[in-house]
């Protein structure tokens, strides 16, 4: 398929050259000094992270290990048996995923209840004070600022053990996260509708539903189906403070070296969100889908 | 657009209002469709928030939600409230600015290796790149279940390697973002024009060639803004990394928790929101600077 070009004069071709190297020389000269940049940057992050990549090579044989002690045994010959050994507490990791499951759906929901009610008041296309924006867009910030766990700590110590807990947390930090989204959505939206109610003169809350509301409402259904999918994430680990779901059963497994239990947990966690991504992806499709037919 | 928001509502100003309203039944008349929704929406409407609605009933029976302990709770939380004030790090100012160097380290190290493994392995999850079918699906769904796995349960299992401490940390980081970056970094090069990759192509390059050339130059600049998107972002989860002892802040964020130094906490939870303000901005306007300069 290679077309005979024919070759330039050398002449020629050692002008082009240069002329090329001299028109990216100043690009070059840049990305030499930010990789530069960047090397210093990592020694300085290697030093104080403690990064000893001898130590890494020396027991990356105990990474492989790990894996291989956590493999459990089966054996084609007794498959069911060693099976049924492997998962052994089945129905109660079941209870406690379905726990988890309904942590996150709590979360999300009352999370996304409050960034609903917060969000029209941060958006800059609807409320003209200053002050009230600014409040309500702190006020976010510092709800997704603060990891969920940290709540979820100081959570525990307040209201006790339980996955009431988790869900708390879940949800302070879903309202910061999706308040945020919500509040760019409402920013994006066609003014015109806006312009016609308050035209005859409808109140704000009049305005928001009759005008904001259709069009946003399935860009915030998806923010939230996405955000589901995190918080599914995110309580499966709750359970590592105290705070509900399976994270306990997993802590449990892990640090006193149950190596099949914390195999079978981890691949049910692994299949429930990997599940969930994908039933929410769908799900997700077809709600933008409907938005963009429209 | 700030200037031209909405104005507080004037009804009894607006004469529209009042000869629409006079008109009312004129209106229902004339517009029937406006007012009347039909009934197979109104009832999947009310369907999907009876059935969220009920299945949030269910959850809180079965989480024990107890409004006597969400009380108690408050109350308690009202007290913790007033124990914070003034946030104070109580002499141990120069620990916590290490951690929080430790925590940016591990943040910055993390993604920074995230990045640089997951590149090349995105490559071969790319539909434009990989022709074999089998391969990139293998790769895709490799991704996926090493996205599954939490930053806190990958620390668990790094720490079993390298022992505690924050480079365990680091290494979590970077496994859980690989393959965040692997699924991003596929969706963009899949996205990316055609046409200079058909050029080097037609000039006789290999097809080493037409990625370097026709492929790199294009995307480097979105997938470099979704490392710093995710810098910010492990900022935020490399502070909660302590918990399970990889490193950084967190291993002092949970201890004082549990001994209520409330203080300390406070003075540690304002210095975690001032450090991810600070890079959230240096970030913004490093992805600006990125993203508007001609690529």
């Amino acid at each position: 398929m290679t077309l005979p070009l024919d070759r330039l004069p050398p002449a020629r071709a050692s002008a082009l050259a240069g002329a090329y190297a001299a028109s990216v020389a100043g690009a070059r000269r840049r990305g030499l000094a930010l990789l530069v940049l960047l090397l210093a940057l990592v020694a300085l992050a290697g030093f104080a992270a403690e990064v000893r990549p001898l130590t890494l090579a020396e027991n990356i044989r105990n990474f492989t290990a790990y894996i291989a002690q956590i493999v459990p045994p089966l054996t084609l010959s007794n498959l069911g048996g060693d099976l049924a050994a492997w998962y052994w507490g089945l129905p109660k990791w079941l209870a406690l995923l379905g726990e988890t499951l309904l942590m996150a759906y709590l979360g999300t929901l009352f999370g996304g209840l409050a960034a609903f009610a917060l969000c029209f008041a941060a958006a800059s296309n609807l409320v003209a004070s200053r002050a009230v924006r600014f409040g309500t867009r702190r006020l976010l910030e510092i709800c997704r600022t603060v990891p969920e766990v940290v709540f979820a700590l100081i959570f525990v110590i307040a209201f006790g053990l339980g996955p009431m807990v988790g869900v708390l947390a879940l949800a302070i930090h879903t309202a910061g996260a999706l308040g945020k989204l919500f509040a760019e959505v409402v920013e994006n939206i066609d003014m015109k509708p806006v312009e016609g109610l308050t035209a005859t003169g409808a109140s704000w809350v009049e305005t928001v539903r009759f005008a904001v509301m259709p069009q946003v409402l399935s860009n915030f259904a998806s923010y939230g189906l996405l955000r589901f999918e995190i918080n599914v994430r995110g309580a499966g680990v709750m359970g590592f403070v105290g705070a509900g779901g399976i994270g306990q059963e997993f802590l449990v497994a892990i640090r006193n070296f149950y190596y099949s239990d914390v195999s079978a947990i981890l691949l049910l966690i692994i299949l429930t969100v990997i599940g969930i991504d994908l039933a929410t992806e769908r799900l997700r499709h077809h709600l933008l889908g409907r938005e963009a037919a429209r | 657009m700030s200037r031209d928001a909405l104005p507080r509502s004037a009804p009894q100003r607006s004469a529209l209002r009042r000869a629409a309203l006079a008109d009312l039944a004129g209106l229902r008349a004339r517009h029937p469709q406006v007012f009347s929704v039909p009934l197979r929406r109104r009832l999947l409407v009310a369907g999907v928030v009876a059935g969220l609605a009920g299945l949030a009933l269910v959850a809180m029976v079965r989480l024990d939600f107890s409004l006597l302990r969400i009380l108690t709770g408050l109350h308690r939380l009202g007290e913790f409230a007033v124990l914070m004030l003034p946030p104070s790090p109580e002499g141990q100012g120069l620990v916590f600015l290490k951690a929080l160097a430790e925590t940016l380290a591990i943040a910055f190290l993390g993604t920074l290796t995230a990045a640089l493994l997951a590149l090349p392995v995105a490559l071969l999850a790319a539909r434009n790149v990989m022709p074999n079918v089998f391969l990139r699906f293998t790769v895709k769904r490799g991704f996926d279940v090493i996205r599954a796995v939490d930053v806190l349960i990958w620390a668990l299992i790094w720490i079993n390697v390298v022992g505690l401490g924050p480079f365990a940390g680091a290494l979590a980081i970077a496994c859980s973002d690989f393959g965040a970056f692997g699924k991003l970094f596929s969706e963009a090069i899949e996205a990316a024009d055609r046409r200079p990759q058909e050029g080097v192509t037609a000039a006789g390059g290999s097809p080493l060639h037409r990625v370097r050339f026709g492929l790199l130059p294009g995307v480097l600049p979105v997938l470099a803004s979704q490392v710093l998107y995710f810098f910010e972002s492990n900022t935020r989860s490399a502070t909660i990394i302590g918990i399970v002892g990889a490193g950084g802040i967190g291993q002092y964020l949970t201890e004082l928790i549990r001994v209520l130094e409330m203080q300390q906490v406070a003075f540690l939870v304002l210095m975690i929101l001032v450090t991810v303000a600070g890079i959230d901005w240096v970030s913004g306007r490093l992805r600006r600077a990125i993203i508007g300069a001609p690529a």
